[in-house]
């Protein structure tokens, strides 16, 4: 008789899709306009990994979300409006779920805002329009998202509010925790002397990876999770534990990680619904946050 | 099929909750429920108990309900904004430091949802969703899909929960009714100071969401001399929401004044 062989002691924890409440779409794939210096997914004019979506690729995920029972859908970049197909894409996500859209609003002028209002006032759902913006005056921001992309973004929020938007301003964290909240009054402030009456500020924390790594640094050996951090912990705080990420590659687990090889879990939402081992240095952030890519 | 009705949120405005609960006896209710978060936000959390026995109204705990049972450090709303959680911490204190030892056992003991069939429907009554007490169902922010995909998994037919503040109704495809019967206790961010709960009429399944008025001025001078923040107390006279507003998707954010 053979001695039983050992349990392995698993050293990485895992987290199963509780439910799929949430479909991302990387909608621009890696293109922007912009080449922001703390990218995570390392976005640019000329960064084609992840390609731009047609709408006839997103309509079999919008079908299959629906049939899963999604409860909102999310478009993302790179830049969405680069997208030519964006409106369309968006009329076909408003008729079915709450939509929000993540951009740059560099590129969004009196035009484009009154035909995501009139996107908006037609369907029963909500479209957020969530607009990235990463420092509280032209200096702050243009050093991190590039020259005079502070004036543009501010440009497109106010055409935002005008048409009816109350637009949420999403900051990466690039000061200290212990400064948060003062921060984000700043950011209150100084959107509302700008013209918009009500300011909805975000606040993110860096992920240490792509372009990020060479702006500051990348993750440490020891940020990484382990099955003692889960003791106790609310998985469903966790993002990856009820959503996923759509590129043209196929469904990854979380907007973060799409260029890990080991976030691509399946060319179907079905396929993409396993657990996922938090490997990866961006989980420790998510666990040690509590952040989550949601509004 | 007998004639209910369905509050939630008193959040110790008492005088609010006398005025629904009166509404609902002088309407005929067979069955007066209440779904949840007895205290928070308004000054007499010690009211709620009392009240409700008075009129025999059956319970579901919310998440305040719980985290006070329990003596939890916050409320378990589930705010994630900073700005909402920091009114949010404001009112739990508030609504700790008022809640007795009797009551926290008697709030320890309410079941986290009720279940029975009213003409031939299996209904659900939850503080939050069928599948977590603290979840948000807001109107804007739920697709279709998701609602019935709810309903399908807690196998109900007609789901009546509260949580948001803001009431609405929805029939989904599959057949099964949304109900969120709002707030007694908080207005309902409309500019008009009035408790809402939902009358459910004999032989019907469609809600009736009545508004009652009270005495709000009354009750926001109740607010400034026990010391709640000045914002809550404006809520109450005016009916415009002036807290938590961050947790609001865009149309109903847009609806409010703030």
């Amino acid at each position: 008789m053979t001695a039983p062989a050992p349990i392995p002691l698993l050293a990485v924890p895992t987290v199963p899709l509780l439910a799929l409440d949430t479909v991302w779409f990387q909608v621009a794939g890696t293109v922007c306009n912009l080449t922001c210096s703390h990218c995570f997914i390392t976005c640019g004019p000329t960064n084609r990994r992840h390609a731009m979506m047609t709408r006839a690729e997103v309509r079999p995920y919008l079908d299959e979300a629906l049939g899963l029972g999604a409860r909102d859908l999310y478009f993302t970049g790179g830049e969405p409006f680069l997208n030519r197909e964006l409106l369309a894409i968006l009329e076909d996500a408003l008729a079915i779920a709450p939509t929000t859209v993540l951009t740059n609003a560099t590129l969004i002028g009196p035009d484009l805002a009154a035909r995501l209002r009139a996107l908006e006032r037609g369907s029963r759902y909500s479209l957020e329009m969530r607009v990235s913006l990463d420092g509280l005056d032209a200096a702050a921001n243009d050093a991190l998202r590039g020259e005079g992309s502070f004036a543009e973004a501010l440009a497109g929020l106010r055409e935002l509010a005008r048409a009816g938007f109350d637009p949420i301003v999403t900051v990466a964290q690039t000061w200290d925790e212990a400064d948060d909240a003062a921060m984000r009054e700043r950011f209150h402030d100084t959107l509302r002397a700008e013209g918009l009456p009500r300011p909805r500020v975000k606040v993110l924390p860096l992920f240490r990876v792509g372009r990020e790594v060479a702006r500051t640094r990348g993750y440490a050996e020891t940020e990484r999770l382990t099955p003692e951090h889960m003791l106790g912990f609310d998985i469903a705080s966790l993002q990856c534990s009820s959503s996923r990420m759509v590129t043209s590659r196929g469904v990854h687990v979380c907007p973060i990680l799409i260029d890990a090889p080991d976030a691509l879990l399946g060319r179907t939402l079905r396929e993409s619904m396993r657990s996922y081992p938090l490997a990866h240095g961006a989980c420790h952030t998510c666990w040690a946050t509590g952040a989550t890519c949601r509004n | 099929m007998e004639p209910i009705a369905v509050l939630g949120g008193p959040y110790g405005n008492h005088l609010a909750l006398r005025a629904a609960l009166l509404d609902a006896v002088a309407r005929g209710a067979e069955r007066i429920y209440c779904l949840g978060d007895l205290g928070g936000f308004g000054p007499r959390p010690g009211a709620m108990i009392p009240l409700l026995e008075e009129f025999g109204v059956v319970t579901v705990a919310g998440n305040y309900d719980r985290s006070l049972a329990e003596r939890s450090p916050d409320c378990g709303c589930g705010y994630t904004h900073p700005a909402d959680n920091a009114f949010a911490r404001i009112a739990y204190a508030f609504t700790d430091a008022r809640t007795s030892d009797p009551d926290r056992a008697w709030l320890g003991r309410l079941p986290s949802e009720l279940r029975f069939t009213r003409g031939g429907r299996r209904y659900l009554l939850c503080h939050g969703s069928p599948r977590r007490t603290n979840e948000f169902l807001f109107d804007s922010a739920c697709s279709d899909a998701f609602l019935a995909r709810l309903a399908r998994e807690s196998g109900a037919d007609q789901v009546l929960c509260t949580h948001t503040g803001l009431h609405w109704e929805r029939e989904v495809p599959g057949g099964a009714r949304f109900v969120n019967v709002g707030a007694v206790g908080r207005p309902a961010n409309d500019g008009r100071p009035l408790a809402w709960y939902v009358w459910l009429a004999a032989d019907r399944h469609e809600a009736e969401f009545i508004s009652v008025p009270y005495d709000a001025e009354a009750m926001a001078r109740e607010m400034e001399t026990e010391g709640l923040p000045p914002e809550f107390a404006e809520t109450i006279r005016t009916g415009w929401w002036t807290t938590c507003l961050e947790i609001l998707p865009a149309k109903e954010r847009a609806r409010g004044r703030w």
